[in-house]
């Protein structure tokens, strides 16, 4: 009796302080150094896309406008604008810790239920966050080059966060739901928000070409991939480490 | 009887780190992404476009 007393006897605060120190250490480290990574892949594949929308968008060129125009502009190099980039840097690294933070409380909850996640297991993870919160808002709200015409701002925000909570949990049963049911939930999900439809402008007045336009989508898409790929296998890696850690101090 | 008690210790110290992290990272995503405050925008501008946030 009294060695059960003992055992139930460590209150519920230092338990909780080691599992969201765990937590908010792990994530930090994963959130830090996929965003630190994915900060340089999109300075080097996406911002020269960007810079070269931006050239469209103030009106410095002009295409269909009578003279052809190069596809091939002089564009800003990496060190020519360093403040710009090192606010990329850091607010990427941020976001994708804003992602971790999400990622590796998840991955507590499944770890309680039983489940395994190893850093292998983290890359699955990290591709079903990029569905729910890339592809998913991505599919119908395509990552936007500057320049393009959108609807209200709020009314998209609205149907993003709709359609990125929608599509997490969809990821949730498709992973962890285990019958029929868990598989014809998450398709209605995931299909839903592209039924009802995002809010979309009424004209279209963007200057931008076509093939910037595309290749920024593309790149938008193949960079987040990548990142949440990164994402996902460096949570679980120090998620397992830090729990490693925990446990030989214990 | 105790290890009831035990148990749902555990399991309430299991999930409220978990919710208080997920608050926290949707909150910081909620001001890299979303935030439209113009210094916040145009410091976060090109990660926006680039991350697939709505942006303008």
């Amino acid at each position: 009796m009294m060695r059960h007393m003992t055992c139930a006897m460590p209150p519920a605060f230092p338990a909780t302080k080691t599992m969201l120190t765990r937590i908010l250490t792990s994530a930090l480290f994963a959130g830090a150094a996929a965003g630190l990574i994915v900060a340089l892949l999109q300075l080097f594949f996406v911002q020269p896309v960007l810079l070269h929308a931006e050239l469209y968008e103030t009106g410095a060129l002009v295409h269909f406008g009578g003279d052809p125009v190069s596809a091939h502009p002089e564009l800003p190099g990496l060190f020519d604008e360093p403040m710009r980039n090192l606010l990329s840097i850091l607010f990427t690294m941020l976001t994708y810790t804003g992602y971790a933070l999400v990622l590796v409380a998840l991955m507590s909850q499944a770890e309680r239920q039983g489940h395994v996640v190893t850093a292998r297991h983290g890359i699955i993870w990290g591709i079903a966050g990029f569905v729910a919160f890339h592809f998913a808002p991505g599919f119908t709200l395509a990552p936007e080059v500057p320049g393009v015409a959108a609807a209200d701002v709020g009314a998209r925000q609205i149907w993003w966060v709709a359609t990125v909570a929608t599509a997490g949990i969809a990821m949730w049963l498709i992973a962890f739901g285990g019958n029929l049911v868990s598989y014809v939930v998450p398709a209605l999900l995931l299909i839903a928000p592209h039924v009802i439809g995002a809010p979309e402008p009424d004209t279209f007045t963007g200057p931008v070409p076509t093939e910037i336009g595309a290749l920024f989508a593309a790149r938008a898409f193949g960079i987040g991939m990548a990142a949440w790929v990164l994402l996902g296998a460096f949570a679980a890696y120090f998620w397992q480490t830090e729990s490693a850690r925990d446990a030989a101090a214990a | 009887m105790t290890t009831k008690t035990l148990t749902s210790t555990t399991s309430v110290s299991s999930i409220i780190p978990a919710l208080f992290a997920v608050v926290l990272g949707l909150g910081i995503i909620t001001v890299t992404g979303h935030v439209q405050a113009s210094t916040l925008h145009d410091a976060a501008h090109d990660v926006r476009h680039a991350t697939g946030f709505p942006c303008h």
